[in-house]
């Protein structure tokens, strides 16, 4: 497959010809219908990881029928090596709060919540101020839709769209059994919306330069760009918006430290691609996609140590309601561990791959079902650092 | 309501929407192995033993929890199922104490099951059993041992959604997810009422009863000691169920053989406890309508509520605490007989009771901790040695390699052994109201109720509160203040319904004069020391064996046992009388709510 060259773009923090509340002005001038199908015929996918068409999320919400329905914000921005979320709602929050408007006004809701990671309370008091302005201006453009605060509660699970109502209910931030599907019942039972920070940014970014504009950037399956958050092994730690649809090998001649042995893309629960692979894979749907967590390894880095982190967080992070990701991590560090001591037969690790693909098709939400992708990919690739 | 159609297994099934995949393999008598879920609770998904492949979905779905849709297409039995349901398997097993030969629950475990059916070998994945888990003891009536949890978190949902006293709930995440108490208190410092119902629905040992046959069996075969065994109405209609018998069945005659070869001195009934309940509560209603009525007396708590379940005493201690003058101050049926035995029995027998030891075999775990409540020691001695389940005694009979189905059936010994219909009635939820209405009408009217057979229909069945009302016409003289009282009653099963009772109470909304309140769903037969498993089919049979016990009896009213009588004429002398007031009525005292 042929992938893009690398190349930088400035959708997102650039604020030349875009003010937030003219944009929700220019979609309450639109039919929902239109709003709606603007987004669908975008082919925005969701930013959070998971890639859901984010029109159709829409469309579904909009559908149903319902006194009250939710549009909700996902800032729980957990996955280990991201943190592009925290910068957007640092420095463009405006474009989000539109982003969440002009969905209220397509779906009809009225109120909007945006979750936020706990340890992101840091932003809390210049993000308040903002959100009260940003809801006096809707109020004066006629739309009534009002966005508030829900500080998060320290889980990684929490991220999970079901434990993230689960916990803004009070309850313990466990996913619940899909469907129902959050657009049919979602927080309080009720038709909901829940985008990541940057796909709502990239809403009102559609709407604001047209479907086509966008569509012109990055590839069939992966359209526009994508904020990366580039950290490990790198001069160019930080965040970088890039057109969807570049190889790993591109990505790596800009930001590799010139001996890169491997890139883990998508965080713990994402890829990792070694170097033998980087021209081959292509960095969005149609390769390996990521939320946007871009891991730089090189040659002194262990991959049994990368593995074995990633391992820990997720044995500790899993909500442990379900049997294949709360036994399954347990199993897999374990296991792991053992064969390193040779204290069991290197052939255990295949043993370790079948079990993660029980957690793929037998977890309950994504967190159990993603653990192989770091699992295989590592163990795969770097087998012989399991061992020895 | 609209049906789905599907097909599971190339069969085509049609089934009512919203129905699970679950069910609908159930309709075709496709049986798909679960663990997490219970046909009382609420579904959890969170197993995932119940795995199956629905066409066009790269992962499996939760059977139990996914609704069946048009036109799906399921496979319960492919390799990528077997295999993923062995690995889930084999893992619950990697994470529990397999200690099973010393297990309480070895044979009646469905993890042991499962992993039987899967073939579960020994060397699939690494032990991960967590070291140096301690059983918590502390409680009088539950042992919870964190070693052979599958965190299915039955137990957690029967204590929110059946009982809502939310005592268990789930800490911590991850590795170290387990099923916690507030604060990670023992069970005996905690709100837990002893319900047992947790017990009831735990798949395997890591929640059972504190067990005391052995003290039991010490006892027996002790020559100084005089044993005295009395047993709940709702135990000879579930016992059989652990020897051999099927769902529903009475047993009676042949229990009471059974505890005799164990070697019992004395195998007594505490129907005629429960008789004698009707008279002291009874009565002890009575005078609070007077109190209220003709005295003017607003200091009198109505409506009364029974206090024959020890779990429902309990909750009301920790979570009401103001309003328990509302409880009738009646002993339950146990502790009256545990009274009775070492004074009257004692007594009449010529034994002295400091060698007595009664033992209560009760459908019931709270009943342990009550036989262990401090003031329960109105005889002088503790009124009750031993409180056993039916499980227990169950145990005991097989340990003694009795062949129950062949046994022969005998009757209860005397004195303290004769019953009434009324009595048996008290097994089932519904059954105290009916007894007392049998009862008290009659005292008030000087008729017979004014139902068919005496069986006062309207307060059965299995809602979980039901109401009633009767109409009291021409009252005899005494009672005269009651013409034309309309006497309403209520019956609450299940302690989520209790609580719904007492906040009317707590609003000073109740429109009752008594009601009846049983801490289980379906009264003692769906007691938390009855065989497991439990669901509303299995109570529901049990419930109409009592109903055919009480049809069975020749005396169907307790003021009519005569060994009632007796006892008031040679010892009580009346109900409510000074001698009642020390051995059969008690206090109560305000716990903590968490």
């Amino acid at each position: 497959m042929k992938s893009k060259k690398l190349q930088r773009v400035d959708f997102i923090f650039d604020c030349a010809g875009c003010e937030p509340i003219e944009v929700v002005k220019k979609a309450l001038k639109m039919s929902r219908e239109e709003v709606v199908s603007s987004i669908i015929e975008s082919g925005l996918k969701g930013r959070g990881g998971a890639g859901f068409p984010t029109g159709m999320k829409w469309k579904f919400a909009k559908d149903e029928v319902a006194d009250t329905k939710y549009v909700i914000c996902n800032a729980d921005e957990g996955e280990p090596g991201t943190f592009k979320d925290r910068e957007i709602l640092d420095v463009v929050p405006n474009k989000v709060l539109s982003g969440m408007a002009i969905c209220a006004y397509a779906i009809g809701s009225k109120e909007g919540i945006i979750y936020l990671r706990g340890e992101y309370n840091f932003l809390l008091p210049k993000l308040n101020g903002q959100i009260d302005e940003f809801n006096n201006n809707l109020s004066k453009i006629g739309l009534d839709f009002a966005v508030s605060i829900r500080s998060g509660s320290g889980a990684y699970i929490c991220g999970e769209e079901t434990a993230l109502f689960e916990s803004m209910e009070g309850r313990r931030g466990e996913p619940r059994n899909k469907p129902p599907f959050p657009t049919k019942s979602g927080y309080n039972g009720k038709p909901t919306v829940i985008n990541n920070v940057e796909t709502l940014v990239y809403t009102a970014m559609i709407i604001n330069m047209g479907v086509e504009e966008f569509k012109a950037v990055g590839t069939m399956d992966s359209r526009g760009s994508k904020v990366f958050s580039v950290s490990g092994d790198t001069p160019k730690a930080g965040i970088h918006e890039l057109e969807l649809g570049l190889n790993v090998a591109d990505f790596v001649e800009e930001f590799g430290d010139g001996d890169t042995k491997a890139v883990q893309v998508g965080g713990a629960s994402g890829h990792c691609v070694p170097r033998k692979l980087f021209k081959e894979t292509i960095i969005g749907f149609e390769g390996i996609p990521t939320g946007g967590s871009m891991m730089i390894f090189n040659s002194t880095r262990s991959m049994f140590n990368v593995l074995n982190d990633y391992l820990e967080f997720f044995a500790e992070e899993s909500c442990g309601q379900c049997t294949p990701c709360r036994i399954g991590t347990q199993q897999l560090i374990k296991g792991v561990e053992q064969v390193k001591r040779g204290e069991m037969q290197s052939e255990y690790l295949d043993q370790l791959i079948k079990l993660t693909e029980t957690m793929k098709i037998a977890s309950k939400c994504g967190l159990g079902q993603s653990v192989a992708n770091s699992f295989s990919s590592i163990v795969t690739n770097f087998r012989e650092e399991m061992i020895y | 309501m609209s049906k789905i159609k599907l097909t599971i297994d190339g069969r085509k099934v049609q089934i009512e929407q919203g129905k699970t995949i679950l069910d609908a393999a159930k309709k075709i008598n496709v049986k798909i192995p679960t663990l997490c879920y219970h046909e009382d609770l609420c579904v959890a998904g969170n197993c995932r033993v119940c795995v199956v492949e629905v066409a066009g979905s790269r992962a499996l779905q939760a059977s139990c929890a996914i609704p069946a849709q048009e036109g799906m297409e399921i496979r319960t039995n492919t390799p990528k199922v077997r295999n993923a349901r062995k690995d889930i398997i084999a893992m619950l097993v990697s994470e529990h104490n397999t200690q099973c030969t010393t297990c309480y629950r070895s044979t009646n475990c469905e993890l042991q099951t499962l992993s039987a059916e899967y073939n579960i070998d020994n060397n699939r994945y690494l032990s991960i059993l967590k070291p140096n888990i301690e059983v918590d003891r502390s409680s009088w009536s539950i042992e919870k041992d964190d070693s052979k949890c599958v965190r299915c978190q039955r137990c957690v949902r029967t204590c929110s959604e059946l009982q809502h006293v939310n005592a268990l709930t789930v800490s911590h995440k991850g590795k170290d997810m387990k099923i916690s108490t507030f604060h990670d208190l023992p069970l005996k410092d905690v709100v837990c009422t002893n319900c047992g119902q947790c017990v009831n629905r735990c798949p395997t040992g890591a929640l059972t009863e504190r067990r005391y046959f052995d003290e039991v069996w010490e006892a027996i075969g002790d020559p100084t000691k005089h044993v005295v065994m009395n047993t709940a109405p709702s135990v000879r209609v579930a016992l059989g169920e652990m020897l051999g018998y099927p769902v529903g069945t009475r047993v009676t005659g042949k229990m009471v053989t059974a505890m005799r070869r164990l070697g019992v001195d004395s195998v007594l009934d505490t129907d005629f406890s429960a008789d004698l309940t009707i008279l002291e509560e009874g009565t002890e209603l009575l005078v609070r309508l007077k109190k209220a009525l003709v005295d003017k007396d607003d200091t009198v708590k109505l409506p009364l509520l029974t206090s024959c379940s020890p779990g429902w005493v309990k909750f009301c201690e920790h979570l009401y605490p103001d309003h328990l003058g509302h409880l009738s101050t009646c002993k339950s049926p146990q502790q009256m007989f545990g009274a009775l035995t070492k004074t009257y029995y004692a007594d009449k027998k010529g034994i002295d009771p400091k060698d007595i030891v009664s033992v209560a075999i009760m459908p019931c775990a709270a009943k342990k901790f009550e036989a262990n409540r401090g003031e329960m020691k109105d005889s002088g001695f503790q009124d009750i040695d031993a409180g056993l389940t039916t499980r227990e005694l169950g145990h005991m009979i097989r340990q003694t390699g009795l062949n129950f189905l062949e046994l022969e059936e005998s009757t209860y010994d005397s004195i303290m052994g004769e019953s009434t219909g009324a009595g048996v009635i008290f097994g089932a939820t519904g059954g105290v109201m009916e007894a007392a209405l049998r009862t008290a009408y009659e005292i008030v009217t000087g008729r017979e109720v004014p139902f068919a057979d005496l069986n006062i229909t309207a307060v059965r069945g299995m809602e979980g509160i039901r109401e009633a009302s009767i109409l009291i016409e021409d009252a005899v003289p005494e009672w005269s203040f009651l013409e034309g009282v309309e006497m309403k009653v209520a019956v609450a099963h299940g302690l989520i319904n209790a609580r719904e009772i007492m906040d009317q109470i707590a609003a000073g909304e109740s429109p009752y004069h008594f009601i009846e309140v049983m801490a289980c769903p379906g009264g003692c037969i769906g007691g938390g020391g009855q065989p497991i498993p439990t669901n509303e089919e299995i109570r529901k049979a049990r419930v109409a064996a009592i109903y055919e016990e009480d049809m069975n009896m020749t005396l169907r009213k307790s003021h009519e046992n005569p060994e009632i009588q007796t006892i008031y004429k040679d010892f009580l002398k009346e109900p409510l009388s000074h001698v009642s007031h020390n051995l059969l009525h008690t206090t109560y005292r305000k716990r903590q709510h968490y």
